[in-house]
């Protein structure tokens, strides 16, 4: 449904999206996933023929977004980051303006508007003024406006950002159960969101493309593991990074042990174990028995990139993302 | 066509459910309101004048009061313009709604065009409530209907120029009021250029009031229909259309 090849926009101090190339098919929820100003909203504006690529192609449901905008903009439905909306017009009147302005014939207009008004729970406010509505109804007609034309390719940019836990759950949702009728790409920053109503996921951060993969592969991979760092030194000198780690799989529910750096005396440990396994008593009891000293000993904390890295163990995103994390830490 | 229709039909609403549409109905039924009874009493008083003084010839209603009516709404024009245009794109563009035009299947011509004439349109009401005053000047005058109207075209030419100009500088900013306060200062400088031909006879003075509004409107005003003066109006319209439109894509290169 969309193909985009080595798309890549710059600007004249920097390059928002680098050469990014992915592939969604018919009828998924894909998730875009990134820290802000990773380049998301950029991308989506692509698509969206909002803003022209500085250089490669994006085919969205058939139609090169280059050559043949109009016909692009006519299967796809937008909802930017802020909803398009007109705080001086009712809900309905500005369904029904959105609706013409998609090319809706007269006869299709009310029963679209009926239709959306029902499948996005916007029918109670139909006669408000849209500057009265909360922001939970704002997104939802928002999210009404995208489908009215029922588009092949819905578009999402932080369609839950400001919303409290409850709305945060209605518009998930409605989103997943938009998903069998339109092709889905929405973007988030929060992992958890993509977790719950995505297929397919897409990572990228600084412009670039760091990984795609499918939600129920990285969650079965999630699932099984559960990583703590340990630092272990010598009680007098040196010991030897190698004794350590056969030491620490040994213990019982350790699944890998990684050496991750060596720091003057002292050896940082990346411990992978089955989850729900108590392993952590019995890795501290392990090192003070072998007599080394256990500095310290904690979850490690890993940042959404690093999860998603670890967790499909691709071994060039890894060294790209390690180079970008050295670099931003500078 | 469609589309330009859902656009203007858009425009005209948001003019008539805020209160700018009435507000300048409003003042401009006012001020044209005074000017009419103003020279309109004078016209009167003269008359009564060159009666006592036993003076036999006509006195043209046209020449007398039309013509200065027609000036005056012109100038009065020039001020509410901002008022009319600043808010077409700068508004879009703070509230974010110009994503939801822009990528909807529609042409920029037809977004331009139909915001156009919906301001336009605003405008043909505001004349229409000032044609009001002239069913007076009928019923007790007998003036040639045909130079009123070709004064009315005029301001409406002038108001086509002026609107997209103002439409145009609506694209150069996400603010209203920046919006406003630079169309209202070019209608003002398109209006005092033409005094350069007042004082001065060199070559410049005449080309600063050619480029001024007041110059070409008054053949309008005079019920004289010049086609070089229709010509000034239709280009400057075309170069306002033009230069929206380029603007508006050119936001899409920028932003």
């Amino acid at each position: 449904m969309i193909t985009v090849k080595e798309l890549t926009k710059r600007y004249a101090r920097n390059t928002a999206v680098d050469h990014i190339s992915f592939e969604i098919q018919k009828g998924q929820i894909v998730g875009f996933l990134g820290p802000n100003g990773a380049g998301k909203t950029t991308t989506m504006r692509m698509l969206t023929c909002f803003l022209p690529p500085t250089a490669g192609t994006a085919i969205v449901a058939g139609f090169d977004v280059l050559e043949e905008p109009m016909e692009v903009k006519k299967r796809i439905g937008y909802l930017p980051e802020t909803p398009p909306l007109y705080p001086e017009m009712r809900t309905g009147e500005y369904l029904e303006f959105v609706g013409r302005l998609k090319g809706l014939s007269k006869a299709e207009l009310s029963k679209r508007v009926d239709y959306v008004c029902e499948r996005c729970s916007v029918a109670d406010v139909r006669e408000k003024l849209i500057s009265k509505l909360s922001k939970g109804y704002r997104q939802r007609v928002g999210l009404a406006q995208a489908i009215i034309h029922n588009p092949d390719v819905l578009i999402l940019d932080e369609p839950t950002a400001g919303l409290d836990p409850k709305q945060i759950n209605e518009t998930r949702d409605l989103i997943k159960s938009l998903a069998g009728d339109h092709t889905i790409i929405l973007s988030t920053h929060i992992l958890p969101e993509v977790e719950q109503t995505c297929e397919q996921v897409i990572i990228i951060t600084k412009g670039k493309l760091i990984a795609t993969d499918s939600v129920s592969n990285l969650q079965n991979r999630a699932r099984g593991v559960e990583s703590v760092l340990l630092e272990v030194a010598g009680r007098n000198g040196d010991v030897d990074p190698a004794a350590v780690q056969t030491r620490l799989e040994r213990v019982k529910g350790v699944s890998k042990v990684h050496f991750k750096e060596k720091r003057q005396t002292r050896n940082l440990f990346e411990v992978e174990s089955v989850k729900d396994q108590l392993v952590r008593g019995d890795l501290a009891r392990a090192v003070v028995e072998a007599g080394w000293d256990l500095n310290e000993l904690r979850p490690s904390a890993m940042s959404l990139e690093e999860v998603f890295l670890q967790l499909t163990g691709d071994p060039a995103a890894v060294q790209a993302e390690d180079a970008a994390g050295k670099g931003a830490s500078k | 066509m469609r589309n330009v229709l859902t656009i203007w039909r858009k425009e005209l609403r948001s003019y008539f459910v805020s209160p700018v549409a009435y507000l300048l109905l409003l003042m401009f039924a006012l001020i044209f309101g005074f000017f009419f009874w103003n020279i309109v009493s004078y016209f009167v008083y003269e008359g009564m004048e060159s009666q006592m003084r036993g003076e036999m010839f006509p006195m043209n209603v046209n020449e007398r009061v039309v013509r200065p009516l027609l000036s005056n709404a012109s100038v009065v024009g020039l001020f509410l313009i901002p008022l009319i245009t600043m808010r077409l794109f700068a508004e879009e563009k703070r509230t974010g709604t110009i994503e939801l035009l822009v990528t909807s299947p529609i042409r920029d011509g037809e977004l331009i065009l139909g915001k156009w004439l919906a301001a336009l349109t605003l405008y043909g009401g505001l004349l229409l409530l000032t044609a009001l005053n002239f069913v007076w000047v009928f019923k007790y005058g007998n003036p040639d209907w045909k130079p009123l109207a070709i004064g009315y075209l005029g301001l409406l030419l002038q108001a086509g120029a002026m609107l997209a100009i103002g439409m145009f500088i609506s694209t150069l900013t996400k603010n209203q009021i920046i919006a406003g306060a630079a169309t209202f200062g070019i209608c003002l400088l398109l209006w005092v250029l033409g005094w350069a031909s007042g004082f001065e006879t060199a070559t410049w003075a005449s080309v600063l009031s050619y480029i001024s509004v007041t110059t070409h409107i008054e053949s309008f005003s005079k019920g004289v229909l010049d086609l070089k003066d229709a010509v000034y109006f239709v280009t400057l319209t075309f170069v306002g259309i033009f230069f929206t439109a380029r603007s508006l894509e050119s936001l899409r290169w920028r932003s």
